[in-house]
This record gives structure tokens, sequence and C-alpha cells, in this order.
């Protein structure tokens, strides 16, 4: 039982953290080119520009949950399964997202390389 | 794709090593933290490693949402996990611990990884399938595909080539 609370904490964690990439990515894809923005209309404009995204608090405040639902999900389960497994389901869930929501091409490169560095966090974290 | 987003992605790498190492580091000094006394965090902060390790945890969020304007997620999110890589090789030669074969596996995985994205372009957008091929031999996108994608979403960033700053 005690490892069904531990993987429904470590879905949490991802289903958060993906909630709050997916919400940055479309902000700040949403402000625009950050440097060009900045050369035309200096570094205000684009603080301006992000703090005026309801996307970006939306973000934040999902990755903060994410957070927060990671230190509860270490106190459920062993750091050496929570972390790393969060981590690495991050990056596949967020290949998805990115697909799904963000219109983003992921071809079979990009899937390659989610699998591949999936693997390799979760070898490193382990 | 240029110096500076190249600066950018790195900054992403590094902000993010150093400032999770750092706030590792810096809690171990200050102890666990319960639920119960929570003035604890409040004494967590002002321990130096802590302080430091946030500030570098804001720089990695300001490149990585500097980043995001300009790349796609799924091509911003392998340089963050190339931090995970540059931690392992900073404990190998700067601390002298010992790395075991299944960890060499990981940094292995994880560059391969690194390098099947890094080939591509940075941005992609499904709504513009045709981006112009050859048009840009440096791996980046084509300002052009990205202008459609801006024209797409009712143009709120002004039309403009990336080419002419590179």
């Amino acid at each position: 039982m005690r490892h069904v609370y531990t993987w429904i904490g470590i879905l949490i964690v991802v289903f958060f953290s993906v909630v709050g990439d997916v919400l940055m990515a479309r902000a700040m894809k949403q402000v625009g080119d950050v440097h060009e923005l900045w050369r035309r209309s200096g570094l205000w404009s684009v603080v301006g520009r992000v703090l005026t995204n309801s996307n970006f608090f939306l973000g934040v405040t999902a990755m903060a949950v994410a957070f927060f639902s990671l230190l509860f999900a270490l106190s459920w389960g062993d750091v050496s399964l929570v972390a790393p497994a969060a981590a690495s389901l991050t990056f596949i869930g967020n290949a998805f997202a990115a697909k799904i929501f963000l219109h983003e091409k992921v071809d079979r490169r990009r899937w390659i390389a989610a699998v591949l560095v999936a693997a390799g966090v979760a070898l490193l974290a382990g | 794709m240029t110096f500076r987003k190249y600066l950018v992605l790195a900054g992403v790498t590094v902000f993010a090593a150093a400032g999770d190492s750092m706030l590792s580091y810096g809690m171990k000094q200050t102890g666990s933290i319960s639920i119960h006394h929570l003035q604890g965090l409040v004494l967590a902060v002002l321990n130096p490693y802590v302080a430091v390790g946030i500030l570098l945890l804001l720089a990695f969020f300001a490149s990585y949402m500097n980043a995001l304007s300009w790349a796609d997620l799924t091509y911003v999110l392998p340089a963050t996990s190339l931090g995970y890589v540059l931690l392992a090789l900073v404990a190998k030669f700067a601390l002298h611990e010992q790395i075991s074969l299944l960890r060499w596996l990981g940094i292995a995985l994880i560059s391969g990884g690194v390098g099947f994205v890094a080939g591509g372009p940075a941005l992609t957008h499904q709504e513009s399938p045709a981006v112009p091929k050859g048009a840009n031999d440096d791996g980046t996108a084509g300002a052009a595909a990205h202008n459609r994608a801006n024209a797409l979403r009712g143009a709120k960033a002004p039309l403009f080539h990336e080419k002419a700053e590179s």
C-alpha cells in the first residue's frame, strides 16, 4: 500500500511540473523573443509583458504546487525512488504535452532524445 | 542561433546545477526542517550557501524563461538535463568522488539525448509544416516559420528576421 501512495505522489508531482512547464512555455511564446523585445523597447517592456501575462502566473503557481508536492512525496517514499522517477517521467510527460498543447513538432529525433534523457536522469539520480 | 542564445542555454545548464548544489550543501548545514517548526525555513535563508543557491536558481529561472521565448519546450528541457552531467563531472574531478559504471551510462545517455535535439531546429510549429529547407543551415528553425507563427497568434510581436542579427 505504501508503494501505491509513493507512486500517486510521484504522478502528482509529474502532473504539476508538466502543467507548469507548458504554461510557462506558452507564456513566453506570447511574450515573444526576449532578445528582440529588449533591444527594441528596453528591459522594462520585457518585464511588463511577462508580468501582465496570466499564463505566467498560472505556470508559476503550478510549479510551486509541484515543488511542495515533491516535498510531501519525499516524506512518503525514498529519495532514491521519488526524485529520479519524478524527474525522468517529467521529461516524457513534457514531450507529450508539448506536442498536444504547444503544437511543437516532436519528431522522432526529439522522442529519442526525451527517452534517452529520461533514462539517463533515472540512472544518474538513482 | 546567435552566440548570445547559446550563452542563455549555457546559463540554463550552469545556473540550475550550481544553484541546486549550493542549496543542498547549505540545507545539509542547517539541518532538517519539520512542518511544526517553520521558523527553521527563515533561519535556512540566512545561511550564505542557501542564499547564494536561491540567487542562482533565480538566475536559472530568468535564463529558462528567456530560452522559452525563442525555443521549443522540448528543445530547452534537454539543456537543463545537461546540468546533471555537469554535477557528476564536478563530483568526479573537483570533489574526487567515485562515479559508478551505471552513472557513467547515465551521463552518456543524457549527452546522447542532448546531441539528438541540438542537431535539429530550435523552434518548430505544426501550423507551419513547410520549414524552408536549406534556408537556415545553422540549425535555426527559420525566421520565416517563426514570423508566420507570430502572425497566426495575432502578431503580438512585430515581425523580424533573426538572420539579420546573427
